[in-house]
């Protein structure tokens, strides 16, 4: 429309310069097309592994499978360009010129932060009961700590507000809030006890007895607990019952964490190795040798990537848990740590006698490097339990003098997801959550090292299917596969179909198809043999001699 | 030192008043959302268990007619209005939002063998046992006036079937040939046979509007061009078929319901192979009709249950059975491809919905995309053992039960010996046949 001309008018003879200006806006784009978007982005949220090979199949699943491809790519280019409405940047904290970040102290830092973050930073003086262990809630919110000597108390530590605070009158071992703030599991001396954030004892679970340790897998509603007797026990907190009590034959055990990415238990064991248990096996999914002493502390980051490992040979270790299981760094330790945790964005603390120390990597993806400790921390006594507070940069200490709060500029994530752990939800919201959250529990038989393995094809059942219509039919009408070499078992039947004599006959059947086509092959191969004999006999031509006998 | 902490303003997180919504923030990093494929694996198992729960097809029975019902015919315009003939001569309108009758119509003596709407909804015809061919309003008759038809016209044989053209003023009839008739003329303007056996039915090509198609009982399905006035080709099967029906989206596409238990989806350029054989029944396929949207189909039966069919695959997605529904003899998908109507030998018309775990009515934005989100996941995850299983399950009476057992065995044996005989032939000498082909006897142009 801007190119028609308009014919000059009289008096007139310069053509009306919106057009020039309009032509001249059009000619330069110098952005043109849709805003790029950085790879690593895009790669995070790309769960195809392209690099695999698979199997040969049909037209149409080959077809369907690219189309999944196509779509993958641009849903994670979507996602990738949806991070620019992250609101929220993580903490830093960089020394000027030349300035070692472990020489500064708390009380700087708390001096150069804005009031809201420096409220964050407190110290709890409880030194009548005993060395206190704590943990945080899953959104962040609520604190819970215990005391060696009985006192259990939880808060919302934000806004100091005190849910409850009793004492239970026997030794607390370990403490662990459930699902939500509403419940809290506490390791007494003798059983396992669960209470109300109101203080009142709701459960005593007599079949966990002298438990050491507490977990508790989110997603699968589980308490795992570690005994003096050498049983862990996962207890499924939603139907209160125990879905395993496996034995570890390892003696004692006091060392023990979750990997928050494939719901498996690291157990660490006097003799220097590290177990990897699932409730579904009775053996240990793998065994890791990490030190020459005892283990004293292990703890796995959010990703499932490293494993930080501390010994009594005072090594602190990091290994791959994605790949190789070999050690990535490793660092000798003038105490050696008792106590170790991972923070959202990879952050490592180790809590060695009344001190603490913290790595950091060069990002989230990286692992913390050990050369240089991030930041250091005194505590008025020696460190019991240590928990980075989630979505916050806050760590939380429990000492024998009672409980601390730190902070530490970049521990924590800074987007979270309101619909998986929101620390600003109301009470309907919460309400909400905690159904839709028991409705998708999973159950406990689907934990194993890759999470993603229920998405792969399952090769032992088609071939067990394949397997069975030979033995109905004949012969296999949905296909053939030469590679096929497994021994027949025959599924075993009901209703007395299953006697000896029924499951010979049935393998039989089986052996006799499969032998009757390899006689059959090997009859065509001998036959092609003698041919090309033939054909060999006949191109040699003229004449016979005495030496044709060896000829092959 | 450089410091900044991260410290959120709960001015962003939380709402101001309780009149305002709930604010939340999404970060769709996978690292905040483990254990993504055994989450999806739960919802989807409890998808399908809730479909399998709320899964009540049966929404009513229009009780009134005082013999088995024989035909039924959907009214063009209007949703709610279908027609029924009965084989004691009565035809019956009916409204199925208030599921009554609204009209009575003693039209035949004897059986009413077809009954066909005008397209453009203002009439419609019937065929009886007494030869006749009758055309009535499709309004009642008004104050103080008799029930009359608008026009009868008597024939010389017994005509089975009839069927209106979707666009013209034409329709066909067929008994012992296949008549095509031009409203204003007690003539037909043309008569096509092929072969000296009687015709059950007849249909017009809804998409190529001068086509038709119709089953004989010497086991041949014929197609017809009306502009031409003869036929084109013709397929013998190996048993007689009952009704075909042709695709409303696909132009060429037509589904054949045969006495042999299954039914045959044929292309018509090609009908040397059907496009599928969809077998699921377990007694002669007496009905079939598709769907508006053209991708499923639906039958019936005389092993009284009706089956709906997706038209790419030969299995049933559905089949429902009542204790009181007997022999099935019609069956009809409505216009709006929501529900199936179905009248039978004992003499009530039943509405079911076509998909059983529907809600009916209209939905709020939450409840379409849960039930989208739904959908989705129960096909994403359809193959897993566990949930197939689930999703396949259905009661059946137990004489279909036991029948279709039967059948499996029967039909296992004979692949078992044929496959032996194949092995145990020399190479070539025992022609493999496809399953498809098996039951097409020929193909005459």
């Amino acid at each position: 429309m801007g190119e028609m001309e308009t014919a000059p008018k009289p008096g007139r003879d310069v053509p009306p310069k919106k057009d020039k200006l309009q032509t001249k806006r059009k000619a330069q784009d110098p952005f043109p097309g849709p805003a790029p978007v950085p790879v690593e982005v895009v790669q995070k949220f790309c769960r195809i592994d392209k690099s695999r090979k698979l199997p040969r199949s049909k037209a149409k699943t080959r077809s369907r499978l690219e189309v999944a491809e196509a779509e993958e790519e641009e849903t994670s280019i979507k996602a990738a360009r949806s991070e620019l409405l992250l609101a929220e940047e993580p903490g830093f904290l960089e020394g000027e010129d030349g300035e070692d970040t472990a020489k500064i102290c708390q009380a700087d830092i708390v001096e150069a932060v804005d009031i809201a973050s420096a409220a964050k930073h407190f110290d709890l003086n409880l030194r009548q009961f005993g060395p206190y262990r704590l943990n945080y809630s899953r959104t962040g919110r609520h604190l819970a700590f215990g005391g060696r000597r009985g006192h259990v108390a939880a808060l919302d530590w934000v806004t100091k507000k005190l849910m409850c605070e009793i004492n239970v009158m026997e030794a607390v071992r370990d403490i662990r809030f459930l699902h939500s703030e509403a419940l809290l599991a506490v390791a007494q001396n003798r059983w396992l006890h669960i209470y109300d954030n109101q203080g009142i004892e709701l459960h005593c679970i007599r079949r966990c007895d002298r438990v050491t340790r507490l977990e508790f897998l989110p997603f699968h509603f589980l308490l795992a607990t570690a005994s003096e007797t050498g049983f862990l026990t996962y207890l499924d907190v939603s139907v209160g019952k125990i879905v395993a009590a496996l034995n570890a034959r390892a003696g004692r055990l006091d060392v023990m964490s979750q990997n928050p990415y494939n719901a498996v238990i690291h157990l660490g064991h006097s003799n220097g190795t590290v177990s990897l248990w699932s409730p579904a096996m009775k053996e240990p999914l793998a065994k890791i040798l990490c030190h020459r002493g005892g283990v004293r502390a292990v703890a796995v980051d959010s990703t499932g990537t490293y494993m930080a490992t501390s010994g009594l040979d005072h090594q602190l270790k990091i290994f791959d848990l994605r790949g190789t299981y070999q050690p990535l760094s490793t660092r000798t330790l003038p105490h050696g740590a008792g106590h170790l945790a991972f923070s959202q964005r990879g952050l490592l603390v180790a809590g060695m006698g009344d001190v603490v120390n913290i790595w950091a990597g060069q990002g989230k993806g990286s692992p913390p490097s050990l050369e240089q400790p991030y930041l250091t921390h005194r505590l008025s006594g020696p460190v019991h339990g240590l928990q980075f507070c989630p979505f916050e940069d806050v760590l939380g200490v429990g000492h024998s003098g009672g409980v601390t709060s730190m902070l530490v500029p970049g521990a924590g994530e800074p987007n979270f997801d309101g619909l998986e752990s929101n620390p600003y939800r109301s009470r309907k919201q919460r309400q909400e959550w905690e159904v839709k959250a028991l409705l998708e529990k999973v159950p406990a038989e689907l934990i194993c090292l890759d999470p993603r393995a229920l998405a792969e094809v399952d090769v032992i059942s088609l071939e067990q299917g394949k397997k069975e219509r030979i033995e109905r039919l004949g012969y296999d009408p949905q296909g053939y596969d030469p590679e096929a070499k497994a021994p027949f078992q025959p599924k075993p039947k009901q209703k007395g179909r299953s006697s000896t004599a029924s499951l010979v006959k049935r393998k039989r059947k089986v052996m006799d198809e499969e032998h009757r086509d390899k006689v059959r092959q090997s009859l065509q191969q001998q036959q092609q043999q003698q041919q090309q004999k033939e054909a060999k006999a006949k191109s040699t031509g003229a004449r016979p001699s005495a030496l044709d006998r060896f000829v092959r | 030192m450089k410091v900044k902490m991260l410290s959120r303003n709960p001015d962003n997180y939380v709402r101001e008043t309780k009149l305002d919504l709930q604010r939340v923030p999404r970060n769709y990093d996978p690292t905040l959302h483990p254990f993504e494929v055994p989450r999806e694996y739960v919802r989807a198992l409890n998808a399908t268990k809730l479909e399998r729960v709320f899964a009540k097809p049966f929404l009513a029975s229009l009780d009134g007619h005082r013999d088995g019902v024989n035909c039924l015919a959907k009214h063009p315009k209007n949703l709610a209005t279908i027609l029924s003939g009965a084989c004691d001569g009565e035809v019956r309108i009916w409204n199925l939002t208030q599921r009554n009758c609204i009209r009575t119509i003693q039209a035949h003596e004897g059986f009413v063998r077809g009954i066909c709407t005008r397209f453009c909804g203002t009439s419609f015809f019937t065929v009886g046992d007494d030869k006749t061919v009758k055309q009535w309003k499709m309004d009642g008759p008004g104050y103080g006036e008799e029930e009359e038809p608008l026009h009868t016209i008597l024939g010389k044989t017994v005509y089975t079937g009839i069927d209106h053209h979707w666009k013209e003023a034409v329709f066909a009839t067929c008994g012992q040939q296949v008549d095509i008739w031009d409203e204003q003329r007690t003539n037909p303007i043309c008569s096509m046979t092929w072969g000296f056996d009687s015709i059950s039915s007849v249909k017009f090509n809804p998409v190529e509007t001068f086509l038709l198609g119709s089953c004989a009982s010497d086991r041949n399905i014929v197609l017809y061009d009306m502009r031409q006035a003869t036929p084109l080709k013709k397929v013998i099967l190996d048993m007689r078929t009952n009704t075909i029906c042709w695709n409303p989206m696909e132009a060429f596409i037509f589904t054949a319901a045969n006495e042999d238990y299954n039914l045959y989806t044929f292309d018509m350029r090609a009908l040397d192979t059907p496009v599928m054989v969809h077998m699921d029944h377990v007694s002669a396929v007496l009905d079939v009709d598709y769907s508006p949207t053209g991708k499923e189909f639906v039958s019936a039966s005389f092993n009284k249950s009706i089956r709906i069919f997706p038209v790419d695959k030969s299995r049933s997605r559905e089949v429902y059975h009542t204790k009181r529904m007997q022999h099935v003899i019609c069956v009809k998908w409505t216009s709006d491809s929501k529900y199936i109507m179905c009248g039978s030998d004992e003499m009530n018309i039943r509405l079911w919905k076509a998909n059983a775990s529907e809600k009916l009515g209209v939905l709020t934005s939450r409840e379409k995309a849960a039930k989208d989100y739904n959908q989705k996941l129960k096909e994403k995850f359809q193959h897993y053992p566990h949930i197939k299983r689930i999703a396949r399950h259905r009661h059946l009476p137990k004489s279909i039960y036991s029948q279709i057992q039967e059948q499996r065995i029967m039909k296992e044996a004979r692949r078992r010996k044929e496959v032996n005989r194949i092995k145990h032939s020399k190479p070539g000498s025992v022609p493999i046949v496809s399953e498809k082909k098996k039951h097409i006897v020929a193909v005459v142009k």
